[in-house]
């Protein structure tokens, strides 16, 4: 599964929904269920270098939704500008993170990436979106913006940028508008127990004491990396609670015969990674939409997906908000699983 | 059943410090009265209360007769807040800030006591009276005072909103979601809950 | 997480004698490479020869040419600091781990206060280096207090001085100068933060003056030197393995734990971060506890050991590995 030359699409996240993944996206989806069944866990692994052409080859992937996604944000921090805040004491995590995107950005893509440096005097291309940028490093008014906005307004999925302070990290930063239902806006300087509060049955399990206990000795150059998931109707990247009324009542609309092709699975690649100056950690959520009627066209995936969603506690489905659409959809995958086994990790057959 | 986000208040008790501050409304000002019998007469005298009432009645006399070294009766919160952020302006490491009342009142008092520089965890906190909430309408950003109701109406959009357990201690508010957003015509009758 | 792939291979660039006790080393990346850039505060794990201790990096965090450390020469000792005092020269060849801070800047104070004992000055001197970086505007005032037994045993304090000026003020032992303490604290603006590293005595003696004039926990930040001391040597049985290794005298607990191809976890190996944290299912004889992670309590319990500084008095302990 080579890479191609990547071929940028012109494509719609709201509205007409003119979105598609190519054969080439559709295999190398990050599909998240190594088995049969789902329930929460600590499944954070280390972020290495993954499966050559993989999602998790590079450390911040580049896929051809790039353009579209960029201008996606840019429309989605149009209409609302609170989606991308950083509180005071944050600048300079902003700065570790954008030296660190733009640095494996161009050690991984040089086709399409290209950093220059001269003491603090930077020079930035990025050719997909056409930006060539001289400006000096540590001093924000030679940007157009704040260093954390400049570049995760180039960067795929959103960036959760936690302080490290008092044995908890905080979310004191962020660009947020692929997010599956949580307000930015208000969790900003939530605490990682405060931010995770909603979650039902996960704090039982101590899911979060664990982590957090990881998480807090990352150190440089060691990231770690996990999936989570959720479903969506049409392929909208704005699925905030700021604009739930308009996009709650897409959730009555499938039936059927169009569930197939309305709903979304939506995986969101997450992974964190020490910050050098601030110490700060960084929390990319990449996302990643896959249509239910291209998913089955992996044999495998088709039933074990069946199988997961038929069998999940209704607290989690009503959690992720797709209970409402639940039956229809284990309906309609039901006609792609014969009851036979299924191998063992992620990848397709 | 509660969840991490939402706020769990303790007792007022005496902290180390050399200098104290005291901020309550309506029944938080017994909270203070209750407090006073655990420290010497003379605690008082490194205090200074400011305490939320319409006027002068009962509990503020008794509240004065506690000699404070200084003493602040204000209105409403929103006018309490400017002298309590100018005070802290003006403070030094030692002084201790002690909050009591409502969970609006203790909301909005830490906020200004985060911005000035002391953390939460610094806060001793005890709540007296109502449950009655602040509310930010997630959609229209809003805030909404007094909200009893389960669900509310947001005082600024209309939209009817579930309010959340989930609060915000940088807002002082608990979050309001939209209750009807997949049925628009679904409302749920509202219950008196936060009482 | 000590993999080899976090380590840096490095060669002596600097060997610099500072004073009567404390030599300055630096360090340059084989291959001529960055060193990574990191936060104030931060620590380096030093394994040259027979040494392998945590010290603090002291040279600005914006320098990424080479890292500089500044060694105390402890006699009494395992022998980490005598070895390299004793053997690093200009061009010799090790490891360095990649930095990691346990002793961070809290970026929200409103002032930092630094107080430091002897060659707890070390870390201090990347954090001023942070703060006084050009380019940071909005940067919160500090100020540096430091105590040493002698100015000629104050690491730095004249450059630190004149660097700082107005900044920074010292207090030596043999001259009767004594920290007014509790005054200095009483006069800080709220919201400004304390940090203290030196000797445990000194660590001890700001935390409780603090807390009593009602400084919060959270304000008040330590950092404790600590290296694995020498001992009476002891069996280890491992309950899963079914194992019994034995920790000889000089050799620490975790050393122990390495040498029989244990790959156990850890992080400072100064006692501080947790990461080593044992189970301890038996002991025959007396824990040990040379850490500044476990509470009071755990210390008590006798069930949790951090085997990078404790060891056991007596004949064996049995843990859950």
């Amino acid at each position: 599964m080579s890479q191609p030359i990547l071929q940028f699409k012109e494509e719609t996240f709201r509205d007409d929904f003119a979105y598609s993944n190519s054969a080439w996206a559709i295999e190398r989806f990050p599909f998240p269920f190594d088995k049969d069944s789902y329930m929460y866990a600590v499944n954070l692994e280390p972020h290495t270098t993954g499966r050559a052409g993989s999602v998790y080859e590079k450390s911040f992937d580049v896929d051809e939704h790039y353009v579209a996604e960029m201008r996606e944000r840019a429309l989605t921090l149009l209409e609302d500008p609170l989606r991308c805040q950083s509180l005071p004491h944050m600048t300079l995590a902003g700065w570790d993170l954008l030296e660190l995107i733009m640095s494996h950005k161009a050690r991984d893509y040089p086709e399409l990436f290209e950093l220059h440096r001269n003491g603090t005097q930077w020079h930035w291309i990025n050719k997909p979106l056409g930006i060539d940028q001289h400006f000096t490093f540590g001093d924000e008014a030679t940007l157009p913006y704040g260093p954390m906005e400049y570049i995760t307004r180039q960067s795929q999925g959103d960036w959760c940028v936690l302080d490290q302070r008092d044995g908890n990290l905080w979310m004191d930063a962020g660009m947020v508008t692929t997010q599956a239902d949580w307000s930015l806006d208000f969790d900003i300087g939530m605490n990682f127990f405060e931010w995770h509060a909603p979650v039902p049955m996960a704090h039982e399990l101590g899911i979060f004491k664990r982590a957090l206990k990881f998480l807090l000795t990352i150190p440089q150059g060691n990231p770690a990396r996990r999936l989570n998931w959720t479903m969506t109707v049409n392929p909208r990247h704005d699925t905030s609670p700021e604009n739930y009324p308009k996009w709650g009542p897409d959730r009555t609309t499938v039936t059927a015969e169009n569930v197939g092709e309305k709903m979304y699975l939506r995986v969101e690649l997450q992974s964190f990674w020490r910050l050098p100056r601030s110490n700060a950690l960084v929390f990319p959520i990449r996302c990643y939409l896959i249509q239910l009627e291209d998913l089955v066209s992996q044999p495998k995936w088709a039933k074990r997906f069946h199988r997961v969603l038929r069998d999940l506690p209704k607290e989690l489905a009503e959690y992720k908000g797709f209970e409402r659409n639940r039956a229809l959809m284990v309906q309609w995958l039901s006609q792609f699983d014969d009851g036979g086994p299924t191998s063992p990790g992620v990848w397709p057959d | 059943m509660t969840i991490p986000s939402r706020p769990v208040y303790g007792s007022l008790h005496a902290l180390a410090g050399s200098s104290h501050l005291l901020v309550a409304d309506g029944a938080g000002g017994q909270a203070i009265l209750d407090f006073a019998r655990q420290v010497p007469a003379d605690w008082f005298a490194a205090a200074h209360i400011i305490y939320v009432a319409r006027s002068e009645n009962a509990t503020s006399h008794a509240l004065q007769a506690l000699r404070p070294r200084q003493w602040h009766l204000a209105p409403s919160i929103p006018s309490a807040l400017p002298r309590l952020s100018k005070v802290l302006e003006d403070a030094h490491m030692g002084l201790r800030l002690y909050l009591a009342g409502t969970e609006g009142l203790i909301g909005e008092a830490m906020q200004v006591a985060l911005d000035a520089g002391i953390d939460h965890t610094a806060i001793c906190t005890e709540h007296r009276g109502s449950l009655v909430r602040r509310m930010q309408c997630v959609h229209c950003k809003g805030i909404s005072e007094n909200v009893t109701t389960q669900p509310s109406q947001c005082a600024h959009c209309g939209l009817w909103l579930l309010v959340r357990d989930h609060y915000s201690r940088r807002l002082g508010a608990f979050q309001g979601v939209c209750i009807h957003a997949e049925e628009p015509a679904n409302i749920p009758p509202a219950v008196e809950t936060f009482v | 997480m000590s993999a080899e792939h976090l380590k840096i291979p490095v060669r002596v660039s600097e060997v610099a004698a500072v004073n009567a006790l404390v030599t300055r080393f630096s360090f340059s990346a084989i291959g001529g490479a960055e060193l990574p850039t990191f936060s104030g505060g931060s620590h380096v794990i030093v394994e040259f020869g027979s040494c392998m201790n945590p010290y603090s990096l002291m040279s600005s965090p914006f320098d990424t040419r080479s890292y500089s450390i500044s060694v105390r020469r402890d006699d009494a000792g395992r022998g980490g600091s005598l070895y390299l005092h004793q053997n690093l020269k200009v061009g010799d060849e090790g490891l360095i781990s990649h930095p990691l801070n346990l002793f961070p800047l809290n970026l929200r104070a409103r002032k930092h206060l630094f107080l430091a004992g002897g060659i707890g000055i070390t870390p201090f001197i990347a954090q001023m280096a942070q703060l006084s970086q050009a380019g940071q505007r909005a940067t919160p005032p500090f100020e540096l207090h430091f105590c040493a037994q002698s100015a000629g045993l104050a690491a730095y304090a004249d450059a630190l001085k004149s660097q700082y000026a107005g900044r920074v003020t010292t207090y030596f032992d043999d001259q009767k100068q004594k920290l007014e303490l509790a005054q200095l604290l009483q006069g800080q603006p709220l919201g400004t933060h304390v940090y203290v590293c030196g000797p445990a005595g000194m660590i001890d003696w700001v935390r409780k003056t603090a807390a009593g004039l009602g400084w919060p926990d959270n304000v008040v930040h330590f950092e404790h030197f600590s290296a694995p001391q020498p001992g009476t040597s002891f069996e280890v049985h491992l309950a899963r393995s079914g194992r019994t290794i034995r920790v000889s005298e000089r050799q620490s607990f975790l050393e122990a734990l390495e040498a029989a191809d244990l790959n156990p976890p850890y992080l400072c190996r100064g006692g501080a971060c947790g990461q080593c944290e044992a189970q301890v299912l038996a002991c025959d004889g007396a824990l040990d506890h040379r850490d500044h992670w476990l509470s009071d309590e755990e210390h008590a319990s006798g069930q949790k050991i951090m085997p990078c500084v404790s060891r056991v008095r007596g004949r064996s302990i049995t843990i859950d590995r």
